[in-house]
């Protein structure tokens, strides 16, 4: 667990490939017009690695389980200041395996998938493909709704008198991760612009003369402090998993904690080049997950023992008991079991369901708390 | 803020502070920033001259406007580069323009959430990513903040910045006089605090000491003394690293070990350490008389050393309150700052819209048409050409209006007389609320339940009739009465508002949620529903009507975090000026 990357040093001149996946584009005048310039793997930027972070093993693990299973419908981290929670997200995008995706296609288009998914496949040209760090796109404060869905290409329709679509940060997420650092402090029509499409997973864009639809299928994951105001109920409903993060109080976890993040920061490569072993287990057990995934049975009673635990809960529609069916087989593979049990049940119950609870002002006890105690009566 | 104590103390906070700005020129980045309380005025002047001085090597120093907007802070489309090229440019903003340097945030107590976070954002990544107006960047801003807080004690600038801030200064304290330079020239590592001081010429770094040792009585030391954010031992553990590095030294010693606790510890402590137990599970033969004691402290634990440092460090006022236990280690946030769509307030950006149903934003129309105009090619030279699509509407924040709930009994055992006084407070406060546009809502409980009698109003005449019915008599449903006000709270909050509970009561509940009368699980569930007021985190005063001040009262006033006030000759000018003292910061 650590906390920001103050000191890592960064990459300054572009093009870059920073913070692992995260593709940035070149000066629009070096730019070819239409192929997105990729690099085929993460340099070796100097973010804090996923694995040598301390503590916060609910929130790694609800990263771990989107990254299996990207269908379980993104992460909300909320908690403490200092604890880690950016860190921890930033660090995925350098863990995470390739994907396969047709070259040069901005929306990073499956090969094997169909090709009337986006404008650029449907286009016929040939679809090769190639290995692409999965995107985690950083959704910047202040971003404004043209560069988050994308605009006409103002360059090409000015030098060359052509209409083009210039994808915005929604066609790059496509296939990977769109991260909202402080969540709870992003405009609302923005909101309401998220929320559309990740439900539909397709961006419609009408605007500029333009008529387009592309693919834009990502795992949300947010992050922030309760402090600084409430998400609304449709957001955080949005949310697949809900993890909270907390600073650790124990002082040898809080000394590792610093002394690891001095480390990382006087030497950026040789910590990380000291944590590529650990990264590269933890890689392929992500992979190894991924392939296992559908063979991982649910069998009726871990079925039934959700569905009990919902019910005693009183969550809200079925949304939390498909996710933690879908939490706990990704946590399944993710463990090298062969079907989801009880135990894995047990373990995603406080991230799958703590946020979709009915406020009870007759409860002081916090949610986590009625999970617990409900996995304890019920699950027992 | 208080008058300064004694010229030493006012001299060695001056001291601290030039100390502070050698640091923070030396590595604005790595520092975080400062938080500078202080008026302005010559001493703070005074400070910043400093800043400048010793900030030889050329780094900027950037002042932010208060209300800047994004694409001064971010970066934007330059207009007329836009215009004359025919193509959108780039102008970077000003967080990029500082990078390397420092920015000068004045007015700091008034920051928004908002630019708060990408203050922090920025201050985290080292850089700057701009996607607005059709472009995308990520620009180097390498920056330190300087935050000068001219707050009154209950303000203060977003904890998400302080808390990424190394240092915190008071300067309230320092007068002229403690500034005139020194005849004989300041060293490196100007003179400590008077109290730590011959402590500190005793052992200068001749005890190295391993880092490790370092990092762990740092933590141990935030432990110790309730900081309990990480970012503390780790800022902490990075100024030592750059204090001796300016001192030519690869490894920090005691002597910065020390100073940095005193720096970036001490005033972010939210307790004082048991003096008995010392931190945590180390044994420390010496830990008793560790204050006291500052002779023989050539054996003493490297724990002690940075604790009592840290102890000797602590600003004054922060120890009264320390020892008073006043210090709230969390401070809730002002949730729901972000109104709902507004046409007044303060201009917090713009989008696009349609300018009938809003304000018009020009600049931002203009800024959206200007890269088209080529492409449109006017008619007649010097016209714009303006679309749809180029409209933009401003967006506003509103202030978050303050409201005010009380929640009176009205049973029997409360008294009639009560009631009348709680009519009067009402009335009064609303007369004055009229003309600072606050609002005021009544619920009185009574019987078997809690009615809303007066829904959250700026109108006297409404609230004048809703008090002339209120009835009176009955048990004490107290359980429901706090629950009303928790639901009407908690909406007040969602909707933008900042909502203050007053609660009238003697606090004896005899009658439970279900509406049977019964005195212990009345009093069960009332203190139950107090506690959900704590876990808001609202704000909340309980004014205690009995005649004699009742324990059962004061319980309840600590399950909810209110502020007690026993008023056994309440009447409604001492309620008003109570309330108005109770009323969260808006």
């Amino acid at each position: 667990m650590t906390l920001d990357e103050r000191s890592a040093p960064m990459p300054l001149s572009e093009p870059e490939t920073g913070e692992g996946g995260i593709v940035r584009l070149p000066p629009r005048a070096a730019r070819k017009p239409s192929p997105r310039p990729r690099t085929s793997l993460p340099e070796a930027a100097p973010v804090f690695p996923f694995s040598a972070i301390v503590g916060q093993d609910e929130m790694k693990r609800a990263l771990l389980i989107a990254a299996v299973d990207p269908s379980v419908g993104g992460v909300l981290a909320l908690g403490d200041r200092g604890t880690g929670k950016s860190t921890a997200i930033r660090a995925l995008a350098a863990l995470l395996p390739p994907m396969k995706a047709v070259a040069g296609c901005p929306y990073s288009c499956d090969p094997a998938g169909s090709a009337s998914a986006c404008p650029h496949c449907a286009a016929g040209s040939p679809r090769h493909g190639r290995l692409v760090p999965i995107p985690v796109v950083d959704l910047p404060l202040g971003a404004t709704e043209d560069r988050v869905v994308g605009a006409l290409d103002l360059e090409r329709a000015l030098t060359a008198g052509i209409k083009a679509f210039e994808p915005g940060l929604l066609a790059r997420a496509n296939r990977g991760f769109l991260y909202i650092d402080e969540v709870n402090l992003l405009e609302d029509h923005l909101v309401d612009l998220l929320l559309d499409v990740a439900a539909s997973g397709v961006n419609t864009v009408e605007r500029e003369g333009l008529s387009l639809r592309h693919p834009a299928r990502f795992v949300l994951v947010g992050s922030g402090n309760p402090e600084e105001g409430e998400l609304r109920p449709q957001l955080l409903d949005r949310f697949g998993l809900a993890v909270e993060v907390t600073t650790p109080t124990d002082i040898p976890t809080r000394i590792e904690v610093v002394r690891r993040r001095d480390a990382f920061e006087r030497d950026p490569g040789g910590f990380a080049a000291a944590q590529a072993g650990a990264e590269k287990a933890l890689r392929r057990r992500i992979t190894a997950a991924r392939a296992r995934l559908a063979e991982v049975t649910v069998p009726d009673a871990s079925l039934e023992a959700a569905a009990r635990l919902c019910l005693a809960l009183g969550t809200d529609g079925l949304r939390g008991e498909l996710t933690l069916i879908r939490a706990a087989r990704a946590l399944a593979a993710l463990e090298g079991e062969e079907s989801v049990g009880l135990a894995q049940i047990r373990g995603v119950a406080p991230s799958a369901l703590r946020h979709r609870l009915r406020r009870n002002p007759l409860d002081e006890a916090g949610s986590t708390a009625r999970v617990a105690r409900a996995v304890a009566e019920v699950l027992a | 803020m208080s008058p300064p104590p004694e010229p030493e103390a006012g001299r060695a906070a001056w001291d601290r502070a030039l100390r502070v700005a050698t640091l923070l020129s030396a590595d604005p980045h790595g520092c975080g920033g400062v938080r500078l309380r202080a008026r302005p005025g010559p001493v703070r002047d005074a400070w910043l001259a400093a800043l400048s001085a010793a900030r030889a090597s050329g780094r900027p120093v950037r002042r932010m406007p208060a209300g800047i907007a994004d694409d001064r802070l971010l970066g934007g489309l330059d207009l007329p580069a836009t215009l004359a090229a025919g193509r959108p440019v780039l102008q970077r903003g000003l967080l990029a323009e500082a990078d390397g340097g420092l920015v000068i945030v004045p007015m700091a107590e008034r920051l928004d959430g908002a630019t708060a976070a990408r203050l922090a954002a920025c201050l985290d990544t080292g850089r700057v990513s701009v996607a607005r107006d059709g472009l995308a960047a990520r620009l180097p801003a390498r920056i330190g903040l300087i935050l000068l807080d001219e707050g009154d004690e209950d303000e203060a600038p977003p904890a998400a910045l302080l808390e990424r801030l190394a240092f915190r200064l008071d300067l309230d304290g320092v007068s002229l006089r403690d500034i005139v330079p020194d005849a004989a020239p300041r060293d490196a590592n100007p003179a400590r605090p008077a109290g730590t001081q011959s402590r500190s010429a005793a052992v200068t770094s001749h005890r190295p000491g391993h880092t490790t040792t370092w990092i762990e009585s740092l933590c141990l030391t935030a432990c110790a003394f309730g900081v309990a954010s990480l970012r503390a031992p780790i800022l902490a553990l990075r100024i030592a690293r750059l204090a001796a590095a300016l001192d030519g030294e690869s490894e920090p010693g005691e002597a910065h070990a020390v100073e940095a606790a005193e720096l970036v510890l001490a005033p972010r402590a939210t307790r004082l350490p048991e003096p008995q137990a010392g931190p945590a599970d180390q044994p420390e033969p010496a830990s008793a008389d560790a204050p006291a004691d500052r002779d023989g402290d050539g054996d003493r634990p490297i724990d002690d050393v940075v604790l009592a440092a840290v102890r000797a460090a602590i600003p004054p006022g922060l120890l009264a309150l320390l020892a008073a236990g006043r210090v709230r280690s969390a401070k809730t946030g002002k949730s729901g700052a972000a109104a709902a769509l507004a046409r007044s307030g303060r201009p917090v950006g713009s989008r696009p819209g349609d300018p009938r149903r809003a304000r018009l934003d020009l600049m931002a129309t203009l800024r959206a048409a200007a890269p088209w105009q080529r492409l449109r090619m006017p008619r007649e030279a010097g016209r714009i050409a303006i679309r749809t699509d180029d409209l933009r509407i401003t967006r506003y924040r509103q202030r978050s209006e303050s409201t005010t709930i009380f929640a009176v009994d009205a049973s029997g055992s409360s008294a009639i007389e009560r009631l009348a006084e709680a009519k009067g407070a009402v009335e009064a406060l609303l007369a004055e609320s009229y003309a600072r546009r606050d609002r005021v809502a009544l619920i009185a409980f009574r019987g078997a339940g809690a009615d809303i009698v007066l829904p959250p109003t700026r109108s006297l005449v409404r609230a004048k009739r809703g008090l002339a019915g209120l009835p009176g008599g009955g048990g004490t449903p107290l359980a429901a009465g706090l629950d009303a006000a928790l639901a009407l709270a908690l909406a007040i909050r969602r909707g933008g508002g900042s909502p203050l509970v007053v609660l009238l009561t003697d606090g004896r509940a005899n009658v439970g949620r279900s509406g049977e009368p019964g005195r212990a699980r009345a009093g069960e569930e009332a203190l139950a529903a107090a506690r959900a007021f704590r876990e808001e985190g609202l704000a909340a005063l309980l004014v205690d009507t009995a005649s004699r001040p009742q324990e059962a009262a004061r319980r309840l006033a600590e399950a909810m975090a209110a502020r007690y006030l026993p008023l056994p000759q309440a009447n409604a000018a001492s309620l008003g000026a109570a309330v108005r003292a109770a009323a969260p910061a808006a």
